[in-house]
């Protein structure tokens, strides 16, 4: 079976596919990519399934050499990257041949750049998903140089003459969508103002379980605890300290602060493009069936 | 009942009773329709996922005109009672016996003669909120959390008894360990412990 050996990861690189949803009853985490829209990208691009497993580096520095040719694909975060020392193109597919090294360098925006491969990597499997979840110690173990990954067969026919466009998280703010709720009553009326109008500023603290915001602290109307409750995806907590949570791929399911507004699923694709420092702005609106 | 939104594809449904909790949470593993993607009881609250937006709306008004008029009959098949060796061994099993102003004996007796019942399953994989039915063990949380507590770990806090499914920060108080396994992703099934399963603790004979 053909192989890709590991040679260099970068601050992290892991194998991620669109995860295992619909385990929350048993405090699994659905994990998948943080950005699950690029990798699909990658993938309809090599033909590939929209799940099919690939490389999500974070920052770049990831390097990797074949055991047979391959035809792969960058999306996400845009980066330079070379085999054997010539530029390689970004969001169409290209050849990787027989021994040849494949190497990115650092993003010049955006967090993770994912690798595709046409005919998806393998991995670690559990509930049916290969997707590192290093929180949960679930799915392929985080990669380490040294490590081979085998690549299953071709399926679809890739796409020709086609090019995607990396992230772009050039807008300043950026964004993003949100709905009010489940509750947001937790809030004083004035910090219900101030998380629509205030512009937050990601902090340092990102990864995959959430990433925390600063900006103005946010008042809770009571200390009253809630007790530990379901959560989703693109979940905006507030903590005692006030500065906003909101939750990624690898989120608990549960969680004890009070969540008051939830980001749009797509919007949480580009949260996970965003880099401490970027700005923001929180766009919430009424969901429609509760409206009565 | 109320019905909150939580996000464009999902229901938080905050019940007034664990009774009406029990009787959805019920309902959805007997008959979950087809629209609900996937479902996490807790507490007071069952969160409903959707497996699109547009079904929301007829979500809720399946919850609101079948689950509290309607309930299901209880499933026939009695919950399963698992049963869980312990060496009273924790690192917090004075603390707790001198706050509950006990001895770790009784403290030991407690936890062992009443039965425990899974109320949701949260926090980790596989990690069971465990309530019991005679309560008196009720500590705080640790005032600083520990970096690092082992798998099998058995813990208090609250109302709540827990089993540490794998190595992970936490704060609550340790009472003792088991060598059991109760979360393995490459066993079937992989979780011992799930929304209504009950436990019985028994102290572990120490082996020379």
């Amino acid at each position: 079976m053909a192989e890709l050996e590991v040679l260099a990861v970068g601050s992290q690189a892991l194998v991620e596919d669109l995860g295992r949803p619909g385990l929350a009853h048993l405090g699994v985490p659905a994990s998948g990519a943080a950005d699950r829209a690029s990798l699909a990208q990658g993938n309809r691009l090599l033909g590939n399934p929209a799940g099919a497993a690939g490389v999500e580096v974070l920052l770049g520095r990831f390097a990797c050499r074949a055991d047979s040719p391959l035809l792969v694909t960058l999306t996400g975060a845009p980066v330079s990257a070379t085999v054997d020392g010539e530029p390689a193109p970004f969001g169409i597919p290209f050849v990787v041949r027989r021994g040849q090294r494949l190497a990115l360098a650092t993003p010049r925006h955006g967090m993770r750049t994912y690798l595709c491969v046409r005919g998806g990597l393998g991995g670690t499997r559990h509930f049916g998903s290969v997707a590192a979840d290093p929180t949960s110690g679930l799915g392929t173990p985080p990669l380490a140089p040294g490590d081979r990954l085998p690549i299953g067969a071709a399926s679809g026919e890739p796409t020709a003459g086609v090019a995607v466009a990396g992230v772009d998280t050039a807008r300043d703010p950026v964004e993003v969508r949100a709905t009010w709720g489940p509750r947001e009553d937790r809030l004083t009326d004035r910090s219900v103002g101030q998380l629509a109008e205030a512009f937050w500023t990601v902090s340092p603290q990102v990864d995959r379980v959430g990433i925390r915001l600063d900006g103005v602290a946010l008042s809770l109307r009571n200390d009253e605890q809630l007790r530990s409750e379901g959560v989703v995806r693109g979940a905006v907590q507030v903590p005692p300290s006030g500065l906003p949570v909101i939750f990624l791929a690898d989120h608990p399911t549960t969680g004890g602060y009070p969540v008051v507004a939830v980001v749009a699923d797509r919007d949480t694709d580009r949260l996970a493009q965003m880099r401490p420092g970027d700005r923001l702005r929180l766009r919430p609106h009424r969901v429609s069936w509760a409206a009565d | 009942m109320r019905l909150l939104p939580c996000g464009e594809s999902a229901i938080l449904v905050e019940l007034d009773s664990t009774g009406e909790r029990d009787a959805l949470h019920d309902w959805l593993h007997s008959a979950r329709p087809a629209a609900v993607a996937s479902y996490v009881p807790a507490h007071r609250t069952v969160l409903v996922a959707v497996a699109t937006p547009a079904l929301v709306p007829s979500v809720a008004d399946w919850l609101r005109a079948r689950v509290l008029s309607d309930p299901p009959s209880r499933a026939s098949e009695p919950s399963s009672e698992l049963v869980v060796e312990v060496a009273y061994d924790g690192a917090d099993l004075a603390e707790v016996a001198e706050h509950l102003g006990i001895t770790a004996g009784e403290v030991v007796r407690r936890h062992t003669e009443q039965l425990w019942r899974v109320e949701f399953v949260g926090f980790k994989p596989g990690f069971g909120y465990l309530i019991g039915d005679t309560g008196g063990l009720h500590v705080p949380r640790r005032e600083s959390p520990r970096s690092r507590i082992p798998r099998g770990a058995v813990a208090l806090a609250g109302d709540y008894s827990g089993i540490y499914p794998s190595p992970s920060p936490g704060g609550w108080q340790l009472i003792g360990h088991t060598e059991q396994v109760l979360f393995d992703p490459d066993a079937t099934p992989a979780a011992q412990l799930t929304a209504g399963t009950t436990v019985r603790f028994v102290e572990a004979v120490a082996r020379g």
